[in-house]
């Protein structure tokens, strides 16, 4: 078996002190491999946006351990989290979270701009992004053109065109209706077994849960379930 | 990374075309006010210094009246003759000697008219001023001893009556009196206080008391001292002989006055540098105003961005760069103010010295100057608001609504 690319060490994260401290990971620890499709699931306020947020270096557990690629992440200053993202990490969001009056082609290649690439370079591979999204010919779109299927699709590009190992989707498909939804899983998915890029999504339907290999669930900041997904939907 | 930065700023700028343009006014007046202040002030000691170097050195001007501070008292002092301009030129120390009897008459040439100052003088005045004819001749003694009717004309009074037609040999009227025009002054420009130098006319002084005038008074006499003379040697003894010829007494205080040009014009630069002091300081004071208002608006699109700040440094914006980005765009907003008022002072610079007369010389220092000092407006007064920005924690920012 591979090594790990996230690990958890009895991951703790508290907000608060005293009487109001509460503990929102509460001793977590787990792996997760190159190439694996995690799903999280886990009532509301379980923690798991909080795991994503350490996962995704925004974020730094109060006690404990994260390792990524065995580097120790929460002991990196805010610059090198800042490059881990950069050229690591892809993040989607539940609210898309893409720049108003930025065109489609502009919203993906904003990481490219953080990584210093000549802007010809960086067209180029937001164009070849936003086709492997199935978004060809709608690069000059502003997202307040496009449906909330599209915008996804958008974010989605803007997180691959910087070639992460990893894509981390918190509850993607919470802002689509049902079809949409599955043609977002479809695609991440594909993702995950064309590309090799590692998928940790957090999802609250399971039917969405089930398009991973793998499901996580969370119940009061304690990691409650870990198991292969044995049926897909 | 910059040009995006730079070009970040503009689309930013341009999205809030009202808001941006009343945030940098208060640059833009700062810097025009700078930049107009200092060209006029260039403008108007440029003009000093070429009159100084016109006059030549050593010239003196003498005119009736006591120097005194407070109301006039008395009677007034006694006019100068043409007898006490004779005693001067008698000295060793005195090149030339040119008495004047100015007045303001009006003056026909065919069917034009106009009026300006009369100048009754001698061949002399253009000596001591340092004056050369663009055409014609001056006066000869002879019209000089009999008071004849010829003139010598300024541009400007040739341009109004005569245009580009040539005047000499035709008829001037002064108050009637026709004059025969023997000559042209070559154009002098606004003197110190920006008047028309060029909107004279000479005639014989003698012509003057006898047929305009009606007496034989001499307004002010204007003394050129021999090259090797000082200056202030020369003041004494013109001072002695004028005391003695009107008959003053020891321990009284002089009824007339000499004035060395040169002091005069010293004084003149001196005022226009304390001008410039004074009203650069009121250009830094609206410079800094104009700083408060940039950090000010970029406080508020800050937070107005949060989200924005939020997405960036999710997909790998460090501080740094994200401090680049409000940096950058608050010295695009300044510098553009800069631009602005640089262009709005130039123009203002430029009315005023066709207003003042005075030569209208933009420096290529003083508009860098401006230009740096805009730019260093916008990195001072940017930086708080961008390094607010780039402290932003990220999850924070995202979930800004
Ligand atoms: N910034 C915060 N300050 C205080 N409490 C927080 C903060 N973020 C999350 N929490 C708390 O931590 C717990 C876990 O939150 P979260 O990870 O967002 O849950 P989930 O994503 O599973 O719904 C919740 O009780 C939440 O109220
Ligand atoms: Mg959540």
């Amino acid at each position: 078996m591979s090594a790990p690319l996230i690990s958890f060490r009895n991951v703790a994260r508290s907000y608060g002190a005293g009487e109001a401290e509460v503990r929102a990971l509460d001793g977590v620890s787990f792996d997760i491999r190159p190439g694996e499709f995690v799903s999280i699931m886990g009532p509301s306020g379980s923690g798991k946006s909080t795991a994503m947020n350490i996962i995704g270096c925004l974020d730094r557990p109060t006690s404990g351990e994260y390792l990524f690629k065995g580097i120790p992440a929460q002991g990196l200053d805010q610059d090198r989290r800042a490059l881990l993202r950069r050229h690591a990490l892809g993040f989607v969001f539940q609210g898309f979270n893409l720049l108003a009056r930025q065109s489609a082609l502009e919203n993906v290649e904003l990481p490219l701009i953080y990584k210093g690439l000549p802007a010809a370079e960086r067209r180029a591979l937001a164009r070849e992004a936003l086709r492997k999204v199935g978004l060809e010919g709608r690069e000059s779109h502003d997202p307040s053109q496009l449906s909330g299927g599209q915008q996804q699709r958008v974010a989605i590009a803007r997180a691959l065109a910087g070639g992460p190992e990893v894509i981390l989707a918190d509850e993607p498909t919470g802002n689509l209706d049902s079809a949409r939804g599955h043609e977002i899983m479809r695609l991440l998915q594909a993702l995950n077994r064309e590309e090799g890029i590692t998928i940790v999504m957090v999802t609250h339907e399971d039917d969405i849960a089930h398009y991973a290999g793998r499901l996580m669930v969370f119940t009061d900041g304690h990691l409650t379930r870990d198991e292969p997904v044995k049926e897909r939907a | 990374m910059l040009w995006e930065a730079v070009r970040l700023a503009f689309t930013a700028i341009i999205r809030n075309k009202l808001r941006s343009f009343l945030t940098v006014l208060g640059v833009v007046i700062g810097v025009a006010a700078v930049i107009a202040m200092l060209t006029v002030g260039e403008g108007s000691s440029a003009q000093v210094k070429a009159s100084v170097e016109r006059l030549g050195t050593n010239v003196l001007v003498l005119r009736p009246g006591r120097v005194r501070m407070g109301p006039p008292s008395g009677e007034p002092a006694p006019r100068f003759t043409l007898k006490d301009a004779a005693a001067l030129s008698e000295l060793s120390i005195v090149a030339h000697v040119a008495p004047q009897a100015a007045a303001t008459y009006p003056l026909v040439a065919g069917n034009a008219n106009t009026s300006a100052q009369v100048s009754g003088t001698t061949a002399d005045y253009l000596m001591v001023q340092n004056w050369p004819l663009a055409l014609g001749r001056a006066f000869e003694p002879g019209e000089e001893a009999s008071g004849a009717a010829v003139c010598l004309l300024g541009q400007t009074v040739r341009d109004k009556l005569f245009g580009s037609a040539d005047p000499l040999g035709e008829t001037l009227r002064v108050r009637g009196l026709a004059c025969e025009v023997i000559g042209v002054l070559s154009a002098r420009g606004a003197g110190s206080f920006g008047q028309d130098q060029d909107e004279v006319v000479l005639i014989p002084v003698k012509t003057m008391h006898r047929r305009l005038q009606g007496d034989t008074d001499v307004g002010s006499i204007t003394v050129a001292l021999l090259k090797s003379v000082a200056s202030a040697d020369g003041i004494r003894t013109v001072q002695v002989l004028m005391r003695e010829r009107r008959e003053i007494d020891i321990g009284e205080a002089d009824d007339f006055s000499v004035t060395d040009m040169k002091d005069f014009n010293t004084l003149l630069t001196g005022v226009n540098s304390v001008m410039t002091g004074l009203l650069s300081a009121v250009a830094a004071v609206s410079l800094l105003v104009g700083g408060i208002g940039i950090m000010n608006i970029m406080l508020v699109s800050v937070t107005e961005r949060t989200r924005e700040i939020g997405i960036r440094l999710a997909v790998g914006a460090s501080g740094g760069q994200v401090l680049m980005q409000f940096l950058i765009e608050a010295v695009v907003l300044s510098v553009l103010g800069g631009v602005l008022g640089i262009a709005v002072g130039l123009a203002l610079a430029w009315g005023g010295s066709v207003y003042l007369a005075i030569p209208f010389t933009p420096s290529a220092l003083v508009i860098a100057l401006a230009f740096g000092f805009s730019a260093v407006v916008g990195v001072v007064f940017g930086f708080f608001p961008a390094r607010r920005a780039a402290r932003m924690d990220p999850i924070e920012a995202l979930r800004h609504q």
